[in-house]
């Protein structure tokens, strides 16, 4: 059996690093796993690199998302989750995306990368160049949004029903009874923004 | 016929031959196809019988489970996971768990590691029960159903007595399990794991050797291991192909190093050695919970959630007595435990392949994003490739080989 997973995983990092070259922007090991971070243009290169250097030899992509940080100028993480069954290694690719910057597909590469792009440009809207075919997948046909995105409401915009009189199912704006209820639960003496009522005499 | 010429063989008069196009015939198999094993809309091209493409149209089941979890805590959280794959509902909890643990940096007692494993096996024998039967199904048999589903009931009384429901279990809890068990159930699993093998008999007396059953699997949607590789193959879709990769082995999770037991593979990687492996390891599942439960007797009365009254909540009896712990429910039950800044994945051998759960806190009490890694999505994904050329009654028989569940496809 190969190492188990865990150790060498600094080695590791270093060997991608030189394997990379400028496509390379940092390596961190935390829990035991190791996260590379990759420029986004060289993206569909470097996964192939990690794919054919004997000594990665990850050979498997284990999962793709995306993840929005609608703060940052460069808004998304899209991370890759690779798997190297002859190494026993994990490794997790990420690279960093503004809403308008297209990343290049890696379908080429990894042909189950198709499905995961796909998945990642219905909840997130990011664009993958070069992909053969990227439609929506998991959302319903005709569906507008984003929905996985911070400033996607968890309500939706639309709701559907079917309508008696007009023998079909119609789509029509949420119309919600009460409103949408969003409880933090974050320690209420800490989270509090307003002024507690007496509180205002503390400084006077 | 190309529809150039009328039944007696003479060239019609408005179809000139060379000039007619023939036209493949598109068919949708779904939504509501039994054989679909859900909501699986697939529209085929058909050359005649042939399979020329097939394009599976998924989402009708999708309930946006990962967009909810972000605005619930991570105890809310874990009984989305039942609703994933809902054949081996406590498989994906234990995912969850062990992404919150990893992150947290919990310790799980013994007792409750030994008490997922035993449940996490039963879970591999439901699903394998289910598939198998089911698949035997989709190409003709009606009696392995019949069988199999007696044994699962069987299983989901045990589930139910452990945590009070049979399919929506919310048993594993992060730090745990969440209610410790009976020991006249664990007597009962005992009996149920010494009479099983029996069963197991019976079933491939039914279909190993059947003729009609090999006819329909044998060399079918043959996987080489490169093409698994390529496709993001986990599980018995790697197994039947002739890699013995097993995350219980290969990366161990819980207390799976301890326990002995044997990864089946098969050698050709078509239909008829992936059912072979689920029927091996159902029996190489019976062995580990027969291990578990030698193991759980040494252990009795021990805990079995973690005792940080910070992160797993106390026991009922101590609530009733103590202020503090009736603070610390409170407060768990309603603001929830924070996790720490991070990201992790973790992964466990699902029945279906690897189930993975990547997680990213931002430090609060609400996970910032969870994304679940469900093997089934990409099985079905691979659909097209290996369709491909296949005959039209060949596609129940793949669909039910790949082993989907809609519930985690879609999520």
């Amino acid at each position: 059996m190969a190492q188990t997973l865990g150790q060498g995983l600094h080695d590791l990092a270093e060997i991608i690093e030189t394997a990379l070259g400028d496509a390379f922007v940092s390596a961190q090991v935390v829990h035991d796993e190791l996260t590379v971070h990759v420029a986004r243009s060289q993206i569909a290169t470097a996964i192939e690199t990690l794919r054919e250097n004997s000594a990665c030899q990850f050979t498997s992509l284990i999962d793709l998302t995306g993840v929005d940080y609608p703060g940052r100028e460069r808004r998304f993480d899209v991370v890759y989750h690779l798997l190297s069954m002859p190494q026993n290694q994990r490794v997790r690719v990420v690279t960093q995306a503004r809403e308008d910057e297209a990343v290049p597909s890696i379908t080429e590469v990894f042909p189950v990368a198709n499905w995961f792009e796909r998945e990642a440009f219905d909840m997130y809207g990011i664009i993958f160049s070069g992909h053969p075919d990227l439609r929506r997948i998991l959302t319903d046909y005709g569906f507008r949004g984003y929905p996985l995105r911070k400033d996607f409401p968890t309500t939706g915009y639309t709701e559907v029903r079917y309508d008696e009189t007009a023998k079909r199912v119609v789509y029509e704006p949420v119309t919600l009874v009460q409103e949408y209820r969003q409880f933090d639960f974050l320690s209420p003496w800490e989270s509090a923004q307003y002024v507690l009522p007496g509180d205002e005499k503390k400084d006077g | 016929m190309d529809g150039t010429r009328d039944f007696s063989g003479k060239v019609s008069a408005d179809k000139r031959p060379g000039e007619q196009s023939i036209r493949n015939f598109n068919i949708n198999f779904g939504p509501q196809h039994p054989a679909a094993h859900g909501v699986l809309r697939m529209v085929l091209e058909l050359d005649g019988e042939i399979v020329e493409r097939c394009d599976p149209h998924i989402g009708l089941l999708h309930r946006g489970t990962e967009k909810l979890m972000e605005s619930r805590t991570y105890l809310q959280n874990l009984p989305y996971f039942d609703r994933l794959d809902y054949v081996a509902p406590m498989n994906q909890e234990h995912a969850w768990c062990l992404a919150i643990e990893k992150l947290v940096g919990a310790e799980v007692p013994r007792r409750g590691s030994l008490i997922r494993v035993l449940y996490s096996e039963m879970g591999r024998i439901l699903n394998h029960l289910l598939n198998v039967t089911t698949q035997a199904m989709d190409v003709g048999a009606l009696t392995p159903p019949l069988w199999g589903f007696e044994e699962r009931e069987k299983l989901m009384v045990f589930y139910e007595r452990a945590c009070g429901a049979r399919l929506h279990a919310a048993y594993f809890r992060p730090g745990g399990v969440h209610q410790d068990l009976d020991p006249k159930l664990l007597a009962d699993i005992r009996e149920w794991c010494e009479a099983f093998p029996q069963v197991l008999d019976d079933l491939e007396g039914l279909l190993t050797e059947n003729r009609i059953f090999k006819q329909r699997n044998v060399d079918i949607a043959v996987v080489s291991l490169q093409e698994a590789q390529e496709w993001g193959f986990s599980g018995v879709m790697v197994r039947g192909s002739g890699w013995a990769w097993d995350l219980r082995r290969a990366q161990p999770y819980e207390c799976y190093d301890e326990f002995e037991f044997m990864i089946p593979i098969g050698k050709n990687g078509d239909c008829y050695d992936r059912y072979l492996c689920r029927m091996e390891e159902m029996r190489e599942s019976t062995k580990i919970m027969l291990q578990a439960l030698d193991k759980l007797e040494a252990c009795t009365g021990e805990p079995v959630l973690a005792t940080d009254a910070k992160f797993a909540p106390p026991r009922r009896g101590e609530m009733k007595r103590s202020m503090e712990a009736l603070i610390h429910h409170f407060k768990l039950y309603t603001e929830g435990f924070h996790v720490p800044k991070g990201e992790v994945y973790a992964a466990v051998e699902a029945p279906k392949g690897e189930f993975g759960v990547y997680l990213v806190s931002d430090g609060t009490n609400k996970p910032y994003k969870s994304k679940i890694r469900a093997p089934g999505y990409a099985h079905l994904h691979a659909m097209d490739h290996l369709c491909r050329g296949h005959m039209l009654a060949d596609v129940s028989a793949v669909i039910g080989s790949l082993d989907v569940v809609f519930g985690e496809i879609d999520r």
